[in-house]
C-alpha cells in the first residue's frame, strides 16, 4: 500500500516546524545573494550600471590563470586520487577502516595551517632546502612560483578528492568485478569498462570538491604564491577590503558563482550528483 | 450492546488522492468474536483496520463502539490495541520494556507492571527474554513480543495487521494455532486482516471479503466456501471453475451444452447466471458415464490426489482426483446436484475461474507480488 | 607484486600528506626556532603560545561561536527537517532544499562576500551602525551550518517507521508524547551527529569568518591568518601542533567508542 499519511498525524506544530528556517533561509541566504547582485550592477551611488562588468574585463589573465590552475589541480588530484582510493578498497576492512581515519585526519586539521606547513617545508628557507644544501644540491625555489601555488592546491585538497571515490569504491558490489572477468574483461578493461562507470558518480563529487576551493582560494596563493601570484580568490578579497571597490566585487563573485553553477551543472550531467554532502 | 454488536462501521466510505480505497462499508463486529478481513492487496481491508484502531478518519460515515460514535475518538483514548503488520517494536527498548510501554503510561504501579508483563510474556512463551533486545529476536519471537504488547494492555478489541505476512510457512501455522488459542483464552475480539484465505478460513468465526473497497460477502467459513456469492469471492476462496450458466427452472440450470439438476432456486427463467463447482465435487467417471467428456491436458501430482486440466469443448477445467489419468486421455465428468452452486451475474463474471492459462509458477508468483506489495 | 606496488603507492602518498604536518610539529619543539636545523627539545614556542592572550581568547572565541552556532543551527534545522518531512508540497519542498543548500555549494568566499554586503546594506539602513562583530558571525556560521545539519537529521526522519508513532498512540500515547518516546530516540544520533558536525564546521572556518568578522572578535583560525600574514612565528608552530593533536586524540577516541559500540550491541546487551 502507498504511503499515505492521515491528516490526523499532522498538526499545526509539524507544518510550523519548518518557518523559522524558511524565515531564515530568506534573510540570510536568499538576500544575501539579491545584494550581490545589487551591488553587481549598481555603481557606488546606488545607480543602475554594466560597467562594473565591463571592468572585469581588466582582470581576465588572472581569471584565466585561476581557471587554469584549479583545472590542473583537479585533473593531478584526480590521477593521484582515483589509484589510491581504489588500492585502499582493496584492503581489508581493518586497514581500510586505519587508513580512513588517516586520510581523514587533514581534513579536519584547518586549511591554513596545512598550507603553512607546507610552505614552512618547502620555504627558502625551509627545511627542503637546507636538506638539499647539505647533501650539496641546489636549492629548488618552489614557493613563489606557480608550481607552488598548484602543488598547494593538490596537497590541501587530495583528500577531497579520495574521500568520495573511496566511499563509492567501497559500496561497489564485487561481483561486477567478478563478472567482468568471468565474462573476459582483463585487468586493464575490468577498470575502464566495469570500475570507473559504476564510480562516476564519487569522481564528479571528488572533482567538484576540489575544483570549486581551488578556483576560490586565496590564502594558499598568498602563502604558497608568496603574494607575487594573483588569483580571482585574492582579487575579490582585495576588492573587499576598501568601499569604493565592493561594486566590482560583487560582479567577480557574481561571475565565479555562475561559472561553479555551470561546471556543477555540467558535472552533474556524467552522474545523478550526490554534492558536495559527501564529505562527512 | 444490542446484539453482542461491539463495533459497527455504517456507509464508511474513504478516499486518498481523490481515489477511493473505501466505498460504502457497513459491517457489524460482535464481542468476542474472530473475524477476519479478507481480500487482495488494495481491497480496503487495512484501511478499514486503521479506520477501526483510529489512525483514519471515513470520509462518511460512522464508527460506533458499543454504541457509542468513535469517528473522532484519537487512537490512544480508543479501548483497541493493535498487532502491525511488520510488528512495529520500538527498536530502543528491550522486550520487557516494550511490553510494558502501555502500563506506564497508564502510571500503574511498579509491581503491577512485573507481574502484567511476565503473566503475558509466558502466554505467548517468551519467559527469560526480558532483557533480550528487540533486534536480536526471530521474526516469530518479534510476533510474540508485538502480541504480548497489545494484549497486555487487556483491550476489548485486538487488530492484526496481517500479522504472520513475514513468517515462514510453518512457523505460521504455528502462530495461527497459537492466535487462535490466545483468542479463546482471553475471550478478546480479533479484527484479523490477511490476504491468504487459507489462513482466514482455519481461523476465523466470520470471514469479510472484500475487493475494491467493498465488501462482497460476509459470513462463517463454511458459508464462504459453499455459498460463494459472486465469481470474486468463489476464485478468491479456494479453486473454482465457474461457468457461464443458463436458469431453465427451479432446480435446473444448463451449461457447458448439458442440462443439470441442481439444488438452487429462486432464479428468474432464463436467467444467466455464473456456475460454481469446486475441483473436489467432480467425480472423473468412464467416458460413457459421464455427463460432459474431455480431454486431459495436464497432471499434477500433489501428494494425496491429482490436479488435472481437463479440456471439455473449449473450457478448461480444474479437477481433483485420486486415481491416475494420464495426458490426452479421454475421461468422463459426473457431477452431483448439491455440488453445484449458481450465483448472480455480477461485475466479477467472465473474469475467473476458467484455467486455460492457468500454471503453478504464475500462481506461485501473483502471490509473491501480493505479499510484496502489502 | 600488484600488491606490493600498491601498497607502496598508498605508502608514498600518505607520506606525502602527513610529512608537512610532521615536520611542523617536530619543529614546534625546536628550541633554535628556526627550520633549516633542530638545535634541541624545548617548549618555548608553547610556553610563548600560552603567555599570549590574544590566542587565549581566540580560542575562548572559537569555541563560545562554535557552540552557540552549532546548537542554534541543529535546532532550527531540525524542525526544519520535521517540517520538510511532512510537508507535502514537493514543489516547495525542492525550493527549501534548493536554497538551503546555496552556502553548501557555494564557494565559501561568495557566501562571506554576500553575507558581508547584507550586513554592509542593513548596517547603512541603520544609519552606519558597525555591525560586524559576533553577531555577525554567529549568523553567517549558522547559515552555513544549516545544510550540514539538514543533510545528516533528514535520512533520520526519513527512516521513521511511521507504524512505530501509530504502536506508541495504539498502546496510550498522545501524538505529541508519541513523537518524544519513539520518534525522537530514533533522530537522535542524527542530531548528535549534525551538533558535532556544525560545531567543527565552525571552528575550522575562515573564509567566511574573515568577511563577516571584527578585530574585535577574533576567532582562532583568524587570529591564525593574522600571526601568519608576515612572518614566520615560531608560536603559531606550537599552535597548529596543538590542533593536530587534538584532532587526533578526538578522532581516535570517536573511532574507539565506536567499535566498543559496536560490539556491545553484537552481545546484545542493552
Amino acid at each position: 500500500m502507498k504511503n499515505r499519511t492521515s491528516p490526523r498525524g499532522r498538526s499545526v506544530f509539524q507544518k510550523a516546524a519548518a518557518a523559522p528556517h524558511v524565515v531564515w533561509a530568506v534573510m540570510f541566504i536568499i538576500a544575501p545573494m539579491l545584494f550581490v547582485l545589487y551591488f553587481a550592477f549598481t555603481d557606488t551611488d546606488g545607480n543602475f550600471t554594466l560597467s562594473n562588468i565591463a571592468a572585469i574585463g581588466q582582470y581576465g589573465n588572472t581569471i584565466l590563470l585561476s581557471i587554469a590552475f584549479a583545472l590542473i589541480a583537479t585533473v593531478v588530484c584526480l590521477l593521484i586520487g582515483y589509484p589510491l582510493a581504489y588500492f585502499m578498497s582493496r584492503t581489508s576492512p581493518r586497514t581500510q577502516k586505519v587508513l580512513l581515519v588517516l586520510l581523514m585526519l587533514p581534513m579536519w586539521c584547518n586549511l591554513l595551517i596545512r598550507t603553512y606547513a607546507l610552505m614552512a617545508l618547502l620555504d627558502n628557507g625551509g627545511l627542503l632546502n637546507s636538506l638539499l644544501e647539505s647533501i650539496g644540491l641546489p636549492r629548488l625555489s618552489i614557493v613563489g612560483t606557480n608550481f607552488g601555488v598548484i602543488l598547494g592546491m593538490i596537497y590541501d585538497f587530495l583528500p577531497y578528492m579520495v574521500l568520495p571515490i573511496f566511499t563509492v569504491m567501497t559500496k561497489l558490489d564485487k561481483r561486477y568485478v567478478e563478472a567482468a572477468h568471468d565474462l573476459g574483461c582483463n585487468g586493464v578493461r575490468t577498470m575502464t569498462r566495469v570500475v570507473f562507470p559504476l564510480t562516476v558518480s564519487g569522481v564528479v563529487s571528488g572533482v567538484t570538491m576540489v575544483f570549486v576551493p581551488s578556483i576560490s582560494t586565496f590564502y594558499i596563493s598568498q602563502k604558497l604564491g608568496a603574494g607575487k601570484i594573483d588569483l580571482v580568490g585574492d582579487t575579490i578579497e582585495r576588492l573587499f577590503q576598501n568601499t569604493s571597490t565592493y561594486n566590482i566585487g560583487a560582479t567577480m563573485s557574481l561571475g565565479m558563482m555562475i561559472l561553479i553553477i555551470l561546471s556543477v551543472c555540467i558535472m552533474n550531467r556524467f552522474s545523478d550528483g550526490e554534492g558536495r554532502g559527501m564529505i562527512i | 450492546m444490542e446484539n453482542g454488536v461491539l463495533i459497527r462501521l455504517q456507509g464508511v466510505s474513504k478516499a486518498f488522492d481523490g481515489e477511493t480505497v473505501l466505498e460504502n462499508v457497513s459491517l457489524d463486529i460482535h464481542d468476542k468474536e474472530f473475524i477476519t478481513l479478507l481480500g487482495p492487496s488494495g481491497c480496503g481491508k487495512t484501511t478499514t483496520l486503521r479506520i477501526i484502531g483510529g489512525f483514519e478518519t471515513p470520509d462518511t460515515g460512522d464508527v460506533f463502539f458499543d454504541g457509542v460514535r468513535i469517528n473522532d475518538v484519537p487512537p490512544y483514548k480508543r479501548l483497541v490495541n493493535t498487532v502491525f503488520q511488520k510488528y512495529a517494536l520500538f527498536p530502543h527498548l528491550n522486550v520487557y520494556e516494550n511490553v510494558a510501554f502501555g502500563l506506564r503510561l497508564k502510571k500503574l504501579p511498579e509491581a503491577e507492571i512485573k507481574a502484567k508483563v511476565q503473566e503475558m510474556l509466558a502466554m505467548v512463551n517468551l519467559k527469560g527474554f526480558e532483557r533480550r533486545h528487540v533486534t536480536t529476536l526471530s521474526g516469530g519471537q518479534q510476533q510474540r513480543v508485538a502480541i504480548a504488547r497489545a494484549l497486555v494492555n487487556r483491550p476489548r478489541v485486538l487488530l492484526l495487521d496481517e500479522p504472520l505476512g513475514a513468517l515462514d510457512l510453518k512457523l505460521r501455522k504455528d502462530m495461527q494455532n497459537e492466535l487462535k488459542k490466545i483468542q479463546r483464552q482471553t475471550g478478546i475480539t480479533f479484527i484479523y486482516v490477511t490476504h491468504d484465505q487459507e489462513e482466514a478460513l482455519s481461523m476465523s468465526d466470520t470471514v469479510v471479503v472484500m475487493a475494491d473497497g467493498k465488501i462482497q460477502q460476509i459470513g462463517t467459513p463454511v458459508d464462504i466456501y459453499n455459498e460463494p456469492v459472486n465469481a470474486f469471492v468463489a476464485d478468491f476462496i479456494g479453486e473454482s471453475n465457474i461457468l457461464d450458466g443458463t436458469m431453465l427452472a427451479d432446480c435446473k440450470v444448463r451449461f457447458s451444452n448439458h442440462i443439470f439438476d441442481c439444488v438452487d432456486s429462486g432464479f428468474g427463467k432464463g436467467e444467466l447466471v455464473d456456475v460454481v463447482i469446486r475441483p473436489e465435487d467432480v467425480d472423473v467417471v468412464p467416458l460413457e458415464r459421464g455427463m460432459l467428456s474431455g480431454t486431459v491436458s495436464s497432471v499434477t501430482f500433489k501428494g494425496d490426489y491429482y490436479e488435472i486440466i481437463v479440456d471439455v469443448d473449449g473450457f478448461k477445467w480444474m479437477l481433483e482426483t485420486s486415481d491416475f489419468v494420464g495426458v490426452d486421455q479421454r475421461i468422463g465428468l459426473s457431477i452431483d446436484p448439491d455440488a453445484i452452486h449458481v450465483m448472480k451475474r455480477s461485475e466479477y463474471s467472465d473474469t475467473f475461474g476458467d484455467y486455460s492459462t492457468f500454471s503453478e509458477e504464475m500462481d506461485h508468483l501473483s502471490d509473491v507480488t501480493e505479499e510484496d506489495a502489502t | 607484486m600488484m600488491k606490493f606496488l600498491s601498497r607502496f603507492y598508498m605508502a608514498i602518498i600518505f607520506l606525502l600528506l602527513y610529512t608537512p604536518i610532521l615536520v611542523l610539529i617536530i619543529f614546534s619543539f625546536n628550541e633554535g626556532g628556526t627550520l633549516s636545523e633542530f638545535t634541541g627539545v624545548s617548549l618555548t614556542w608553547y610556553g610563548e603560545l600560552f603567555s599570549d592572550e590574544e590566542a587565549l581568547s581566540a580560542l575562548i572565541n572559537s569555541l563560545i561561536l562554535a557552540v552557540s552556532a552549532s546548537v542554534i543551527a541543529t535546532i532550527i534545522g531540525t524542525f526544519a527537517a520535521l517540517g520538510l518531512h511532512h510537508m507535502r508540497n514537493r514543489y516547495i519542498k525542492g525550493a527549501i532544499n534548493t536554497v538551503t543548500n546555496i552556502p553548501m555549494m557555494n564557494p565559501d568566499i561568495v557566501t562571506g562576500v554576500s553575507m558581508m554586503l547584507l550586513f554592509v546594506a542593513v548596517s547603512a539602513m541603520l544609519g552606519s551602525r558597525d555591525l560586524f562583530g559576533f553577531g555577525t558571525l554567529l549568523i553567517a556560521h549558522v547559515t552555513f551550518d544549516l545544510p550540514y545539519v539538514l543533510l545528516s537529521v533528514t535520512p533520520r526522519f526519513k527512516a521513521l517507521d511511521k507504524s512505530m508513532s501509530e504502536a506508541a498512540q495504539d498502546l496510550g500515547c498522545t501524538p505529541a508524547r508519541a513523537f518524544f518516546m519513539v520518534d525522537l530516540p530514533e533522530i537522535l544520533p542524527g542530531i548528535v551527529s549534525a551538533l558535532m558536525m556544525s560545531f567543527t564546521l565552525s571552528l575550522d572556518d575562515f573564509v567566511i569568518s574573515h568577511f563577516v568578522s571584527s578585530p574585535n572578535f577574533q576567532t582562532l583560525p583568524l587570529y591564525v591568518y593574522n600571526q601568519t600574514a608576515h612572518n614566520v612565528k615560531f608560536s603559531m608552530y606550537a599552535l597548529c601542533a596543538l590542533i593536530v593533536f587534538i584532532i587526533l586524540a578526538i578522532l581516535l577516541v570517536v573511532n574507539f567508542a565506536g567499535s566498543f559500540r559496536s560490539v556491545r550491541h553484537r552481545k546484545g546487551g542493552a
